[in-house]
């Protein structure tokens, strides 16, 4: 990297008109008026935490009621929510209310804002040598957009939804039970924060589309840009093309609740199995949206860690480029078991198989990186590798699941729910925490312990194992999915998962005493705490970052490789 | 050999705009699909859409000898005051053959009711090949209070279901019916006084000569 001055040369350059290089702005209108896209990405992480903890709360209630057969614990939650003595339907309102909540939170609380406004906003602008996002004020009301959508979900959670309180129609809100089927503004709520959260989330596309396209530094051409930005920049153009679809759904669902629309309703000419195409026409891209940042993340830290390039840079960035697109035509795998005739199946099985291929790409490039590299297990790299399996888990299964035939046997039980978790939680997960290990010290200034890192990583890649691989066994035995109790045969396994929710609980504990730790006693972090291997630009700056950074340009020479 | 920043507003706001109006344009797309996934149903019958065809179509249609049986099934939505049922059960047709088949519906209600009938074949693979050339479901129906009226439907089912791979083994066709009240007859209902019944079902042994 000798074309990019060492640590901090960047930051000793002065304007004249301004004397304080780093001034900071006071603590509201810092935080809370942010323009700053190092700043808003705090926030997002902080945000993202925040609601890592209401939804992964929410799971560990859903574990707990999992834990034996029968309903235990269903009317004390409720109770704590507010129903007081609640009937048993309102007790399985609220399992449904639970689930509806986890998917929500976990899917636009958690993972979004964390790897894309979290990680993105910080590491977009710094990889490619630009000061800052294109549009910064807009940057901001994107955060809180994000935010107030999940104030509306939250505020949902105590309105009155049809049996009980809380809106309880899962995450995918299908009509008729999202219409008709539940009277009362908790669905309202509900989907009103859909439509903030998306809101925020498309202006966030288009400030990383124009970020990318216009502000990088000079020399940093497209096939040079580090592969986490790619990343962002296929997910900036799915939730572009994903998210308008499903806030058209989801107002079709709100004027057919309040406005007497029919879009859904039969009796005045609509059909409920158009939402779920409107809704899997987003919801497919969607889980490719919370992954490939993490594919990104993980690029950066086996390079890193393996102090080479990373192997096929183009295949990778234009696998991601594949598997966006594919993602577009894949969405009614969702839906075989609403009445696809034969052929619609066969074309939806084969095209999403299709998709295994640039995906095998990226694991067997990953896999070739590591290969006669020079290997550091720094944490990052522990979590990443670990990323590797439990993704590579996931991804058969649903090659498994791509088949029409077989997900007629397998559609809504268990083994669906092992395979979506394996993908996210432990994969989107499992990525988040890696690149948090790797930039971690680069955002606050303090290292972390390591010790604890690897603790964690091993606490937790046991716990999630615990608690989803059973799940295979469960759903292949017909466990259906969505349901608080379950048949004696299957307490066996449910016991074991519950069992490994707690252990991966103890895993976010570790997690948080690492914060502490770093912020307490960890020792101060250099610029480039990695060493040879991290050769993109945020490395050149001093950790944490100067406020502004780069007010005079990297210069990206050709003979150098920037990825 | 650093170059001073430039911002290029004019330039980010060029990119931005064409991005916003992508998603508007994607915004756009998911209210034209309604319309288009109509069009998709009424083309292909997916989801069992059954097709429509005149008399004159129907006219030319060839008989073929095979004999497939049609089952009627009748339906009416919650608090919908009427009663609504097929005449027969079933009827044996041969492909390509004219047949009339008839539906009886009474309102058991004081007041006059509206409603239109939605309809679908099962298996839905049979929807492309299921003619109606007239049908009480093509048009708005409304009840006098206690008013009792034969519905019929003329029907043929297309010789082409013997060259479908998918369909051409489907020996039974059932066609389905579900009343549903008019929003404006059901909010006159609601203006006025409340709902009493009137009348008795119909019996059932009457209804299914």
């Amino acid at each position: 990297m000798a074309s990019i001055p060492a640590n901090e040369g960047f930051d000793a350059h002065d304007h004249a008109h301004d004397h304080d290089h780093d001034h900071k702005p006071g603590f509201f209108a810092r935080w809370f008026m942010s323009t700053n896209h190092k700043d808003i990405g705090t926030l997002y992480l902080i945000f993202a935490i925040f609601a890592g903890i209401v939804g992964g709360a929410v799971s560990g209630m859903m574990r707990a009621e999992l834990a034996q057969p029968g309903i235990q614990y269903l009317g004390y939650f409720a109770q704590i929510l507010g129903t007081a003595n609640p009937s048993f339907d309102q007790q399985l309102h609220l399992w449904n209310v639970l689930i509806t909540a986890h998917g929500l939170i976990m899917v636009f609380f958690m993972v979004m804002p964390a790897i894309i406004g979290g990680f993105g906003n910080w590491f977009v602008p710094i990889m490619i040598g630009a000061p800052d996002m294109a549009f910064p004020r807009m940057n901001n009301v994107s955060f809180w957009l994000t935010f107030v959508g999940f104030l509306s979900l939250m505020i949902s959670a105590f309105m009155p939804g049809g049996t009980g309180q809380g809106a309880g129609t899962g995450w995918t809100v299908y009509a008729p039970l999202s219409t008709s089927g539940s009277v009362g503004p908790a669905v309202d709520f509900a989907i009103f924060s859909l439509h903030l959260s998306g809101a925020g989330s498309i202006l966030g596309a288009i400030n990383f589309i124009t970020t990318i396209f216009n502000m990088r530094a000079p020399g940093m051409t497209l096939h040079k840009m580090p592969l986490f930005v790619w990343s962002v920049l296929v997910t900036a153009f799915l939730l572009l093309l994903a998210l308008p679809v499903l806030a058209a759904a989801i107002t079709m669902l709100l004027t057919d609740r309040n406005f007497g629309t029919t879009f859904f309703d039969p009796a005045g000419g609509g059909d409920p199995v158009l939402y779920q195409h409107l809704f899997w026409f987003f919801g497919h891209p969607e889980v490719y949206i919370m992954i490939l940042p993490g594919f990104g993340i993980i690029s950066q830290i086996i390079s890193t860690f393996s102090k080479k390039p990373v192997f096929g840079y183009l295949g990778m960035a234009y696998a991601m480029v594949a598997i966006g697109v594919v993602g577009f035509i894949v969405w009614a795998h969702h839906m075989y078991t609403t009445g696809l005739d034969v052929n619609t199946k066969m074309y939806f099985t084969a095209a999403t198989m299709v998709i295994a291929v640039p995906t095998g790409i990226k694991i067997f490039s990953w896999i070739a990186t590591m290969w006669g590299g020079s290997l550091e297990f720094k944490s990052p790299m522990v979590w990443a590798i670990g990323f590797i399996f439990l993704f590579t888990v996931g991804g058969v299964t649903g090659v498994v699941l791509a088949n029409g035939g077989v997900d007629d046997n397998l559609h809504d039980t268990y083994y669906v729910v092992a395979h979506f978790h394996y993908v996210l939680s432990l994969g989107a997960v499992t990525s988040l925490f890696a690149g948090f290990y790797y930039w971690f010290p680069k955002m606050s200034g303090r290292m972390h312990s390591e010790f604890l890192s690897h603790l964690q990583f091993w606490i937790f890649f046991v716990g999630v194992n615990l608690i989803f691989f059973p799940m295979h066994f469960l759903g292949v035995q017909g466990m259906p999915r969505r349901y608080p109790d379950y048949a004696v045969a299957y307490t066996y396994w449910n016991e074991i998962a519950s069992f490994g929710y707690v252990i991966m609980a103890a895993s976010i504990g570790v997690f948080f005493i690492n914060i502490l730790y770093a912020f307490l006693a960890g020792k101060k972090a250099e610029a480039n705490y990695w060493g040879e291997g991290a050769t993109t630009l945020e490395w050149t700056l001093s950790s944490p970052p100067p406020f502004h950074q780069f007010e005079t340009l990297p210069v990206i020479d050709d003979k150098a490789h920037a990825h | 050999m650093a170059t001073q920043v430039v911002p290029d507003t004019r330039r980010n706001r060029k990119v931005g705009l064409i991005a916003g109006a992508c998603a508007l344009g994607m915004l756009g797309l998911g209210y034209a699909s309604v319309p288009l996934y109509r069009l998709f149903c009424q083309v292909t019958g997916y989801g069992g859409t059954t097709q429509r065809a005149d008399a004159k179509t129907a006219a030319g249609v060839k008989v073929a000898g095979k004999v497939i049986t049609v089952r009627f099934d009748a339906n009416v939505a919650r608090e919908m005051p009427w009663d609504f049922k097929p005449m027969q059960v079933k009827q044996e047709v041969r492909i390509g053959e004219r047949q009339i088949a008839r539906y009886h519906a009474r309102n058991l209600a004081s007041q006059t009711v509206t409603g239109t009938a939605i309809f679908n074949v099962s298996p839905e693979q049979a929807g492309k090949y299921f003619n109606k050339i007239q049908c009480f479901c093509f048009t708005e129906q409304t009840l006098q209070p206690g008013q009792d009226v034969p519905m019929p439907v003329i029907y043929y089912v297309d010789p082409a279901i013997l060259d479908d791979p998918a369909a051409k083994n489907i020996e039974e066709i059932t066609l389905s019916y579900t009343f549903n009240e008019t929003h404006e007859s059901l909010a006159a209902r609601r203006n006025a006084k409340p709902a009493k019944l009137v009348e008795k079902p119909l019996d059932p042994a009457q209804a299914r000569r």
